[in-house]
């Protein structure tokens, strides 16, 4: 049924629009609102599908698993496996802070414990999925790469420069009490469907609006800028191309749905693919909201170091990419 | 009995505590349900991701939505230990 859909999907706009209404094609207006329809329909299945399949997966971690793991790890080797864990661990932004104390109470390094926190958002399922369907896989393991390569590199720097001064100091007080019951074990597989069932729709739920701006940006640049616009202005020959789209894309707040058909249309335009992949990492991995939640932990120098490292890291890979690319 | 429902107040939390209400209402369970906001607390009950789920000083979910039928469950094995 969803394969269907999917292909009806890319066969019905092109009737409805040049055909039934009559609307002459290659003009702006057309382009524009065909890739507003044809887009969300796109992105929204591909979302559906996605979830569902990393949901039902993901069903057999926790944090709390993933914090016993990386209990007693060094730093190094800690850096690493809180990259690849923070991964596949299903999380939500909203436990960033418990999640944070829980980690530091439970003895895993500051250091560690941020690579974790850059990999999850990062490193997201959804950001994967799309990039693996609309430019392929070669690209979409470029993307796990990077972001892992920030995600370790950037807590490896962060944990070296003694940061535990700027933590607040409540949350080395935390004692843990209470045994903890490992939630994923003895699920069911209908329970395993259920759960990733409503996971669908709680993420769908949340992100719609992200993802309407998101393609309506598209559809705008899609119709009406001109094909060579930002390969003249913004192109891999301009040294400054990957610092001003993460400058841009830091204080823009998103996800990687909102910010996937951006992505394709800029890459259309003439976009460098590094460029695209440091913009849509700066937009996902930092943001003022979670800023705002993580003051709650960490005093305000670490929360400016934190974002000025993981940018750091970003813009480093991004002309990284640029040249192993071009 | 005791229910403790562990969350800085997102959504996840607030739809947690409404399958915990409406489970109870089902079972006719007499319990106190009691918010827990303050993050050293949750973190506290050794769970990492929120929201939790606590009924008489046990973490008996967390990180996720316990269903109300679940919740149920839960009830029904608590009141008979």
């Amino acid at each position: 049924m969803w394969v269907a859909a999917y292909i009806v999907n890319e066969n019905v706009w092109d009737g409805v629009f040049h055909g039934a209404l009559g609307l002459a094609p290659h003009a702006p207006v057309t382009e524009s609102i065909h890739f507003f329809f044809y887009d969300t329909a796109k992105i929204a299945l591909l979302l559906i599908g996605i979830i569902f399949v990393v949901t039902l997966l993901r069903s057999f971690m926790s944090v709390e698993r993933t914090r016993a793991l990386l209990g007693g790890k060094r730093e190094g080797v800690g850096n690493v496996m809180a990259a690849g864990l923070g991964g596949v661990t299903p999380f939500c932004s909203c436990s960033a802070v418990p999640a944070f104390i829980g980690f530091v109470s439970a003895g895993v390094p500051i250091g560690v414990t941020l690579s974790f926190l850059i990999a999850s958002p990062l490193v997201s399922e959804i950001a994967v999925g799309m990039l693996w369907v609309m430019f392929g896989w070669e690209i979409a393991l470029l993307y796990v790469a990077a972001g892992l390569a920030v995600a370790i590199v950037a807590g490896w720097v962060l944990g070296r420069m003694r940061v535990e001064r700027w933590v607040e100091p409540f949350v080395f007080q935390v004692t843990l009490h209470g045994e903890v019951v490992d939630m994923t074990a003895g699920l069911t597989l209908q329970q395993r469907v259920q759960i990733a069932l409503s996971e669908v729709g709680t993420v769908i739920g949340k992100i719609w609006p992200y993802l309407l701006v998101g393609v309506g940006l598209g559809a705008i640049i899609h119709g009406w800028v001109p094909a060579d616009f930002f390969a003249t202005n913004a192109g891999a020959d301009n040294p400054l191309g990957v610092v001003v789209a993460v400058g841009t894309g830091v204080p823009l707040y998103s996800n990687a749905a909102g910010i996937m058909p951006l992505v394709e249309v800029l890459f259309d335009k003439g976009l460098p693919m590094g460029t695209l992949l440091a913009f849509m990492m700066s937009v996902v991995a930092l943001s003022i909201p979670e800023m705002i939640l993580l003051k709650r932990v960490l005093k305000i120098q670490l929360v400016g170091i934190f974002a000025g490292v993981v940018a750091v890291a970003i813009i480093g890979v991004g002309y990284l990419f640029n040249m192993v690319l071009a | 009995m005791i229910i403790k429902v562990l969350g800085p107040g997102c959504g996840n939390c607030k739809r947690l505590e409404s399958n915990v209400a409406a489970a109870l209402a089902e079972s006719g369970v007499d319990a106190t349900v009691e918010k827990v906001t303050d993050y050293a607390e949750i973190a506290g009950y050794g769970i990492a991701s929120t929201p939790g789920l606590v009924i008489d000083d046990t973490v008996v979910m967390s990180g996720r939505v316990a269903t109300v039928a679940e919740i149920f469950a839960l009830l029904d094995a608590t009141s008979q230990a």
